[in-house]
C-alpha cells in the first residue's frame, strides 16, 4: 500500500513536472518552429520576396522576467507586424547568454535581413557580430549595451543619467514651489552595477550635490519590493523624523517603501511630510500617482519597437542613422502645480521638458 | 570564586551555550555601537523597533530551520530546494486567489483560506516528491532536491503566467505584517504556532527518538523495527510543509508572488541556521532550538548590518566574517584545543603549587 502511495505520489509529481515541461517546451517549440517555417520561407525567399517584399527581422529578446520587459517585447512585435511589411522572428533566452548568442548564429544562417539584439550580457559578442558583419547583416542593439565590440549599426535605449538629473531638477523646482527649505534625502537604489542604479544614484547626486541637499543614507533593495521594504524599515527606525524625502529607484521598491512608511505611521506623497519618487512608471506605480501616494514617477520607457522599426525603415532607404538614439522618456507627477522642468540633461544640452499630470486615462493607457 | 568557575563551566558544556552565545555576541555589537537598536516602543499602535523586526523578518528562515532541522538529522543530507520550494507555494496560492493569468485583483475568486492552504499543500506535495526520491529510490538528498531547486521556481513563473500577481486584497495582507488592533506582527504568531506544533510532535511522540535513531544509523533503526523509510519520508514531507507556509508568509509581506525574489537563497540562511545551532550536518542527535536560534542569529547580522548602513552589497561580505567566527568557535578541532590549553594552563598551575614556590598561581 504505501509502496504503492510512494509510486502514485511520484508519478503524480512527475506528470505535473512533464505538464509543465511540456507547457515550457511547447512554446519554445512554437517559436523554434516558427524559425524553421520562417527558414524555410528564406530558403524559397527569391519567390516570396517578388510578391510580399516582407523584410525578415530576428529578434533575440533577454527573456520576460519582468513587466516591463514583457511590454518591450509586445513593442518590439507590434513593431515588426506583418502588415507593416516585416516578418520577425522572435526568441526569447531566458536570461541565458548561451542560448541569446546561439539565437543570433541561427539568425545569421538563416540569413535574416536584419537582427536585433537586447544583450543579456554585455561583453563576448565580437566575434558573432564579425559573423554578421561579414555575411551584411545589420545588428541593431537595444535596451542594454555592448561594450567590447563597435560592429552594430544603431543602439537604442534609455538615457538613465538623464531619468536621475530630471529627477533632481523635478525636485528642485517642486521645493521651491512648495516652500521646502531643507532637503534630507533617503535612496534605495537598485540592484548595484546595474546601469539603471548607476544612471540614476549619478544624475540624482548631481543635483543634490549643487544644491546643498543631504543625502542622509543610500542602500540598495535590489529592485524588489521586499528589498524595498526591509530597507525602508530600517530608515524608518535610523532616521526617524529627520527624513522629508524618499529616492526609490524603482516602482516595485516604491511599494515596498510605502508599505514600510505605512507600518511606521510616516505621512507621505502630496498630502504627507515625505516626498516619494520613484521610476519606471509602469502602470500599477502610475496607479499611486494617481492616488497622491508616489510624487513623481520618471519612466523608463520600454517601447523600443517603433525606434527600432523607425532605424530599419531608414536603412532599408539606404539611409545613415545616428549611432545612439534616447527614447524620449515622459515625467509623470501627481500634482498640477508644475507643467515642465528644465535641466542639462547629460549630454550638456539645456532641455525643457513637460510633466505629464496623470489622470486615470494616463494610467488606462501605461504598459 | 571556584562556585562561580563550576556553574560557567556547567553552563559552556550545555548543548545551547554556544548557539545563544553567538546571538548574545551579535546583539553585544550593536549594544556597543548604538543602544537605541534595543528600544522598543509603541507606534502608530504596533510594537515598534529593531528587535521586533529581527523576530519579525527572522520568521520565514525560522519556520524553515525548523523543517531543515529534521532533514539534516534523518538523512544527514540538506533540502536545497526549500527556497524554490517557497516561491512556488507563494505563485500558486496567489494564482489559485486571483485565478490564472490575472496581473492584480482586488477581488478573489476563492476564500482566502483555501487559497494559502492550497499553496502550503503545493509545498507538501514538493516535500512528498523529495520525500520519495530520497527515502525510497535512495537518491542522495542534494540531488534529488535539486531537481525541485531549479524546477520550482520556473514552475511558479508558469502557474503566474509569466508575470507577478498581485493579490491587493487588505485581508492578504494580515500574515505577513499586521492584523488591525494587534500590535504584534503576525509572522511570529505564525513561527510559533510552527515551532510549538513541531516541538509538541518530537516531545509527546517518539518521532523525534525515530529521526535520531534513524539518522545515526539507518539500518540499525530499521533491524530494531523502526520503519526508515517512512520516517525518512515524513521529515521530507514537514520540510515541505514548511517552505509552504514560509513561502506564504513572504508573500503576504508583499502581497504578490514575485517568482523571481521570493525565497532566493533561502535555503542557505537555513542550513546555515541549522549548522549556528550546534547541530551536526552529519545528522543524528539534533536540538530544534538551537537551529531556530540560529535563524535568528542570522537575521539578527541582517539588520545589524541595515541598521549600521552598510551598503547591501558589502553586507554580504562582513555576514560572511561574522559567519567565519562562529562557525570556528563551533568547530570541534578549536574546541579541543582551547579544551587542552586550559587544561595545560591547570596542571602547569597545578605543579607550581605543588612545588610549593605558590608565587604566580594567581
Amino acid at each position: 500500500m504505501k509502496k504503492f502511495l510512494a509510486f502514485a505520489m511520484s508519478l503524480a509529481m512527475v506528470f505535473s513536472l512533464a505538464a509543465c515541461n511540456s507547457g515550457g517546451s511547447s512554446a519554445s517549440n512554437a517559436s523554434e518552429d516558427s524559425t524553421s517555417a520562417a527558414g524555410s520561407s528564406e530558403a524559397g525567399a527569391p519567390a516570396g520576396s517578388s510578391g510580399g517584399d516582407l523584410i525578415t527581422v530576428g529578434f533575440a529578446q533577454v527573456g520576460h522576467e519582468s513587466d516591463w520587459r514583457t511590454a518591450s517585447t509586445n513593442s518590439v512585435q507590434a513593431a515588426f507586424s506583418k502588415d507593416k511589411g516585416f516578418d520577425l522572428q522572435f526568441v526569447d533566452c531566458d536570461n541565458n547568454s548561451a542560448k541569446q548568442l546561439e539565437a543570433v548564429r541561427n539568425f545569421i544562417q538563416q540569413g535574416v535581413d536584419y537582427i536585433v539584439i537586447d544583450p543579456i550580457v554585455s561583453t563576448g559578442w565580437d566575434t558573432v557580430l564579425t559573423e554578421a558583419q561579414s555575411a551584411g547583416i545589420p545588428v541593431i542593439v537595444i535596451d542594454r549595451t555592448i561594450d567590447d565590440s563597435d560592429k552594430y549599426v544603431s543602439w537604442v535605449g534609455s538615457e538613465f543619467t538623464n531619468e536621475g538629473l530630471a529627477a533632481g531638477a523635478w525636485l528642485k523646482a517642486y521645493a521651491e514651489k512648495k516652500g521646502i527649505k531643507e532637503i534630507n534625502a533617503l535612496v534605495i537604489e537598485g540592484t548595484t552595477g546595474s546601469s539603471a542604479q548607476i544612471g540614476r544614484t549619478n544624475g540624482f547626486k548631481k543635483y543634490a550635490d549643487a544644491n546643498g541637499w543631504k543625502i542622509l543614507d543610500s542602500q540598495s533593495g535590489n529592485f524588489t519590493q521586499d528589498g524595498g521594504q526591509s530597507v525602508m524599515e530600517s530608515y524608518c527606525k535610523s532616521y526617524q523624523g529627520k527624513f522629508n524625502v524618499v529616492v526609490c529607484q524603482n516602482d516595485n521598491e516604491a511599494f515596498g517603501a510605502e508599505d514600510a512608511m505605512n507600518a511606521a505611521g510616516v505621512k507621505y506623497g502630496i498630502d504627507g511630510d515625505v516626498v516619494l519618487i520613484s521610476f519606471d512608471a509602469c502602470k500599477a506605480g502610475l496607479k499611486e500617482v494617481l492616488s497622491g501616494k508616489i510624487n513623481a514617477d520618471f519612466q523608463c520607457n520600454p517601447l523600443q519597437g517603433p525606434f527600432c522599426a523607425d532605424i530599419i525603415s531608414k536603412l532599408a532607404a539606404g539611409q545613415t542613422v545616428e549611432k545612439k538614439t534616447y527614447m524620449k522618456e515622459p515625467w509623470y507627477v501627481s500634482e498640477d502645480v508644475l507643467t515642465d522642468i528644465s535641466y542639462t540633461n547629460n549630454a550638456g544640452n539645456d532641455v525643457t521638458e513637460p510633466l505629464i499630470h496623470v489622470t486615470q486615462d494616463v494610467v488606462d493607457k501605461a504598459y | 570564586m571556584s562556585v562561580l568557575r563550576n556553574s560557567l563551566q556547567r553552563a559552556t558544556r550545555q548543548k545551547l551555550f554556544l548557539p545563544i552565545f553567538c546571538m548574545v555576541l551579535v546583539l553585544l555589537i550593536n549594544l556597543m555601537k548604538s543602544a537605541s537598536f534595543f528600544s522598543i516602543a509603541i507606534n502608530n499602535g504596533v510594537l515598534y523597533g529593531r528587535l521586533i523586526d529581527i523576530l519579525n523578518r527572522g520568521s520565514e528562515i525560522a519556520i524553515l530551520a525548523v523543517g531543515q532541522t529534521l532533514v539534516v538529522a534523518v538523512s544527514a543530507g540538506t533540502d536545497i530546494s526549500v527556497g524554490s520550494v517557497m516561491s512556488l507555494s507563494a505563485c500558486g496560492c496567489c494564482t489559485l486567489l486571483a485565478g490564472y493569468g490575472v496581473n492584480s485583483t482586488s477581488t478573489l475568486v476563492m476564500p482566502m483560506a483555501l487559497g494559502m492552504l492550497g499553496g502550503v499543500l503545493l509545498g507538501g506535495l514538493c516535500g512528498a516528491f523529495n520525500g520519495v526520491l530520497v527515502a525510497n529510490l535512495k537518491i542522495q538528498p542534494m540531488v534529488a532536491t535539486l531537481i525541485l531547486f531549479t524546477a520550482a521556481r520556473a514552475i511558479g513563473l508558469l502557474l503566474c503566467d509569466n508575470q507577478i500577481t498581485y493579490i491587493r486584497y487588505d485581508p492578504y495582507k494580515y500574515l505577513g505584517n499586521f492584523i488591525p488592533g494587534i500590535p504584534i506582527p503576525t509572522a511570529i504568531f505564525v513561527t510559533i504556532a510552527v515551532i510549538s506544533v513541531a516541538a509538541l510532535f518530537l516531545r509527546k511522540t517518539s518521532l523525534g527518538l525515530y529521526i535520531q535513531s534513524v539518522g545515526v544509523n539507518s539500518r540499525a533503526a530499521h533491524i530494531s523495527g523502526i520503519n526508515s523509510g517512512w520516517i525518512c519520508f515524513l521529515c521530507y514531507l514537514i520540510c515541505g510543509l514548511c517552505s509552504g507556509i514560509a513561502g506564504i508568509v513572504a508573500s503576504s509581506r508583499i502581497y504578490s508572488a514575485d517568482s523571481n525574489n521570493i525565497g532566493l537563497n533561502f535555503e542557505l540562511d537555513a542550513i546555515l541556521a541549522v549548522a549556528l545551532g550546534g547541530n551536526s550536518l552529519a545528522g543524528g542527535k539534533f536540538t530544534l532550538a538551537g537551529s531556530i536560534i540560529g535563524a535568528y542569529t542570522i537575521q539578527a547580522i541582517t539588520t545589524t548590518l541595515l541598521a549600521m548602513g552598510v551598503s547591501t552589497d558589502q553586507a554580504p561580505v562582513v555576514k560572511a566574517i561574522i559567519v567565519v567566527i562562529i562557525v570556528v568557535v563551533q568547530a570541534p578541532v578549536f574546541r579541543d584545543w582551547i579544551g587542552n590549553r586550559s587544561a595545560r594552563k591547570l596542571t602547569i598551575a597545578k605543579v607550581a603549587a605543588e612545588s610549593g614556590s605558590g608565587e604566580g598561581v594567581a
